[in-house]
């Protein structure tokens, strides 16, 4: 055949798309339910200068990623070479970009804060 | 053999993807070199969005407080319960998609063209639910008064409730018309006025002592500050200069001019790509209906389609987190 993928046997997956289905709507349930009451505690306890929550929040949503990008755009199946040439160039790039963006972005809100700068007329 | 089967070109070619390095076919690599250059895309927005928040990090919307629409229910406020829907139907027509590409490997015709189908309805949903989104987004629903730094003051009573201009605004005389190109500045136009003029809210607001103003700021445990009577009245007086109802590019009655921005240009990027998705579904959903993979004796072509199609879900994950729960 002119194309031959990564399997040898097709066996249908659908148990497996079935599962990755609920554990992504189980995941969105959860968010989306902290996302409405926003507990106090989660709202009120910082860690590494965010609070609790959002980092449940990103955490949450890597996992979800997680699962989309294994099972539905089945990197799972597909060579070592290219799921890491996939998953780190973005990842890298991605964790760079984000980094030295947020800490300019803070700077600027303190220069604004303590700058002795007029800049709210 | 070559009379029967048909061939995509490309085989024994090796620059034209006639070999398979990492056992991916030229198609399906060219897809994911795609779709890691639009992740960065994607993730620049992001990080710009992070930027502007980080910079505004203490007058940054609520988007709970933003975004508490629900079809048909008016007036109730209903924080994240559509954009909860928009993601299910996302996630489920990946769910559909993924299970077309399933059926592909099978080459089972008939299960392919019902899930393609299923895969483009929740697709036209998304994009029908987005267009909601904004509409709603744009008309705005209490209106505000904006400041000349540029601030937004929103009005609340004394349980905390944000109350509409059309409930504060007094009915005083006024006469105003929109600045059309036969009026005196021939060279500017704007298509409409406020509802309301700042002296009507002015003098609303001055008669009735239950309202109060809510400030951007937000306070230490997260919500946004309230001034009492005597600070709502001098800010309002001092420092109000016009009333902003809805968004545009340049005001917005929810906070500063980038959160609208950033929104129009976010979700617009995605719903374009979604847009995109479908009309490529389509194409791939009739081919399949044709015959085209069945003869080709692959269905690879609905694969990479997926492929897509997956990413445009995954990125939404992304929006979702970083726009209406963070």
């Amino acid at each position: 055949m002119a194309h031959d993928t990564t399997h040898t046997h097709h066996e249908s997956n659908a148990k497996r798309i079935w599962m990755v289905f609920a554990i992504l709507s189980a995941v969105t349930i959860v968010e989306v339910i902290l996302g409405i009451i926003r507990p106090t505690f989660l709202v009120e306890t910082h860690f590494l200068a965010m609070r609790l929550l959002n980092w449940i929040f990103i955490i949450l949503t890597l996992y979800k990623a997680y699962y989309i990008a294994w099972a539905f755009m089945h990197l799972e199946g597909e060579t070592k070479g290219l799921r890491r040439s996939v998953v780190w160039t973005a990842i890298f790039l991605i964790s760079y970009l984000m980094f030295i963006l947020l800490t300019e972005g803070d700077y600027i809100f303190d220069v604004y804060k303590h700058g002795y700068i007029a800049w709210d007329f | 053999m070559e009379a029967t089967v048909i061939r995509t070109g490309t085989e024994g070619k090796t620059w034209g993807g006639g070999n398979e390095p990492l056992k991916a076919s030229y198609g399906k690599m060219m897809m994911w070199f795609f779709i890691v250059s639009d992740a960065l895309t994607f993730s620049a927005f992001l990080a710009a969005y992070g930027f502007s928040r980080f910079k505004f990090i203490d007058s940054w919307p609520i988007a709970d407080q933003v975004f508490n629409h629900f079809p048909f229910l008016h007036g109730v406020d209903a924080p994240m319960y559509y954009v909860a829907f928009m993601t299910f139907i996302l996630i489920f027509s990946s769910v559909t998609m993924v299970l077309g590409v399933d059926a592909g490997h099978r080459l089972d015709k008939g299960k392919v063209t019902l899930y393609m189908f299923l895969t483009i309805i929740g697709g036209l949903i998304f994009v029908g639910s987005q267009a909601w989104e904004w509409t709603n987004f744009i008309k705005g629903e209490y209106g505000a008064v904006t400041t000349e730094g540029g601030n937004i003051l929103q009005f609340v009573n004394g349980e905390g409730e944000r109350v509409a201009l059309e409930d504060i605004a007094a009915s005083l005389p006024s006469e105003r018309i929109a600045n059309g190109r036969s009026e005196e500045v021939w060279f500017s136009s704007n298509e409409s006025v406020a509802d309301y003029t700042l002296e009507q809210v002015k003098a609303g607001f001055a008669s009735n002592p239950d309202l109060l103003v809510k400030t951007l700021k937000t306070g230490e445990d997260g919500h946004k500050i309230i001034l009492n009577r005597e600070e709502s009245l001098a800010k309002l007086n001092t420092e109000a200069v016009g009333v902003v109802e809805g968004a545009n590019l340049t005001h917005n009655e929810y906070g500063p001019p980038l959160f609208a921005d950033f929104f129009f240009f976010i979700t617009g990027f995605h719903g374009f790509h979604v847009f995109s998705g479908v009309i490529i579904n389509i194409i791939i959903f009739f081919n399949v209906i044709l015959g085209t993979y069945e003869r080709r004796g692959s269905y690879e072509m609905v694969e990479k389609v997926g492929l897509y199609w997956h990413f445009v879900d995954l990125v939404w994950v992304f929006v979702f987190t970083f726009f209406y729960l963070v």
